[in-house]
């Protein structure tokens, strides 16, 4: 059975949010799968070690896992969520960068520290700049369909449909609003379908004159307006329709 | 190269509704599958590029046989549809969408049916997807020039506009008739639609537009099983009037034709911007 795991860094848990509002596609997921690590979902086991100082408590990341759901992207002042990512990648076959944190830093971006009781916890950067990501999907969170479609194909070995999530994951980090603006519009793409208007969940893309304007003082850099646009990647398999 | 896509069947049609037909561009074909839609309950809303003011066009979210007609007609110039998809299936809670696009827009609702990577509880309420037949664009600006400029017809004074047999016509409310030579337009053309190699929409479930059908009739290319029922019951509902389009003038030869001519010509576009280095979609 494969052996998926949902590992936690430093998100808000809508992704995990997001598979489960698959409802029944999501029993049939997990009936083919074996959740083996998921804390929101199920018991871990739990290592506490008293000294005269402090309470330790450890969970321990499975070995052995196929594919990792990231979520959230990686404190690099926390000792401990370096320790998580970088044990994710050893124990993982499939590394997945679920969602606008774990794939671009997404609303992490903005963080810059000075708040209490971790004042010191200013870095948040996406897992790609730590560990190396097999495939990325962008999104805040990403839709329902879309997680099921690609743990779906990842269980299928379907490789065509996954190559535009392994392309994000290699490109895709520094995703913004500017990449319609940078990667359509200045290279005389656009032809103005409003497709990035639709996909963006925080309507900072508003279309004026048929083409998109970029409201970036809204954009959360989530990477949805540059990955649906399809006069960006256009892949052959839509060509089939029926 | 393939001229037209996968489709099972083409027909020349026109509404049986004569309302409809005194609005629509041909042969209100797009209009009379929404209204039909809407009475029969097979579509609960519709997405229109709308007729605003100054003969602009816009997306919106029409419920009602009014609103469809009120947005019957070619409007030259761009009216981003997708970009109302999702408010359809959220802030009207539609369940069965029916949504109509240019190739280009047809292309970018296959992606995110595909990839609906930020389309959530969205591609499963698309319920028909129709696509019309296009050559380029042209935005308002450019539209307004051809109009106002080489016309002579105030945009507030349209009531028609029309691209057929080399030029491009302009018809006012007052009964004017101006035509425009397509090489005077040329220039107003929207740059990116030279990268487009789709003519007659070809991932649509129903593809429709003038050419290769007589004044006031439409071919239609018939492409889905989802198409293919929606226009079977249409005509059983005796909303359609068809024709075998072997029997019309000019015919699929003409369809042809264009079609091949678009996508040769922009096909040496792409090989041009890829020689430059430019990126092109893939």
């Amino acid at each position: 059975m494969v052996r998926i795991a949902h590992i936690h860094m430093s998100g808000c848990t809508g992704c995990l949010i997001s598979l489960t509002d698959t409802y029944e596609k999501l029993l049939d997921i997990l009936g083919a799968v074996e959740l083996v690590y998921a804390l929101t979902l199920a018991d871990e086991k739990t290592e506490i070690t008293e000294t005269d100082d402090k309470i330790l408590i450890e969970r321990k990341i499975p070995e052995n896992i196929d594919i990792a759901l990231v979520e959230g992207s990686v404190c690099l002042d926390d000792h401990h969520a370096m320790d998580d990512i970088l044990t994710t990648r050893k124990n993982s076959k499939i590394v997945v960068a679920l969602g606008a944190c774990a794939a671009s830093g997404g609303v992490t971006r903005f963080a810059r520290g000075g708040q209490m009781s971790q004042p010191s916890h200013a870095s948040f950067a996406p897992i790609g700049d730590v560990i190396k990501v097999d495939l990325a999907l962008p999104g805040c969170p990403p839709s329902p369909e879309s997680i099921v479609n690609l743990i779906t194909a990842a269980l299928e070995g379907d490789m065509e449909y996954l190559e535009p999530f392994a392309e994000i994951a290699k490109i895709g980090k520094d995703a913004c609003g500017c990449d319609v603006i940078k990667d359509v519009i200045n290279k005389s793409l656009c032809m103005g379908c409003g497709t990035c208007a639709a996909a963006c969940q925080v309507r900072a893309i508003e279309m004026v004159e048929g083409k998109p304007n970029i409201n970036s003082e809204f954009c959360i850099k989530c990477g949805l307006c540059g990955a649906q646009c399809p006069r960006v990647r256009f892949p052959e398999l839509l060509q089939k329709i029926e | 190269m393939n001229p037209f896509g996968n489709y099972k069947t083409v027909i020349s049609a026109r509404a049986t509704d004569k309302e409809i037909l005194k609005k629509a561009q041909d042969g209100g074909i797009v209009s009379a599958a929404y209204i039909y839609g809407l009475e029969s309950k097979l579509l609960d809303g519709v997405i229109v590029a709308n007729t605003e003011d100054g003969f602009n066009a816009a997306p919106k979210v029409a419920t009602t046989p009014e609103e469809v007609l009120n947005a019957a007609g070619t409007k030259y110039t761009v009216s981003p549809n997708v970009s109302v998809l999702k408010d359809a299936v959220r802030e009207y809670a539609l369940e069965k969408v029916g949504i109509v696009g240019t190739p280009c827009q047809v292309q970018a609702i296959r992606k995110l049916i595909k990839y609906p990577m930020g389309f959530r509880h969205t591609d499963s309420k698309i319920a028909l997807v129709m696509g019309i037949f296009c050559m380029e664009n042209f935005s308002y600006e450019g539209m307004k020039a051809i109009v106002e400029e080489y016309a002579g017809i105030r945009m507030d004074d349209v009531l028609k506009t029309d691209i057929g047999k080399g030029k491009f016509w302009v018809y006012s409310k007052y009964g004017d008739v101006k035509s425009v030579k397509l090489k005077d337009t040329h220039m107003y053309e929207q740059k990116s639609c030279h990268i487009c190699t789709d003519y007659t929409a070809e991932l649509a479930d129903i593809s429709t537009g003038s050419v290769g059908s007589p004044d006031g009739w439409s071919t239609i290319f018939i492409r889905t099983e989802k198409g293919e029922a929606y226009i079977n019951k249409m005509v059983e509902a005796g909303v359609l009037e068809t024709k075998n389009i072997d029997d019309v003038k000019p015919g699929l030869d003409l369809v042809q034709k264009l079609s091949l001519q678009k996508k040769e010509k922009n096909e040496k576009e792409i090989v041009q911007r890829r020689e430059l280095g430019l990126p092109v979609p893939y």
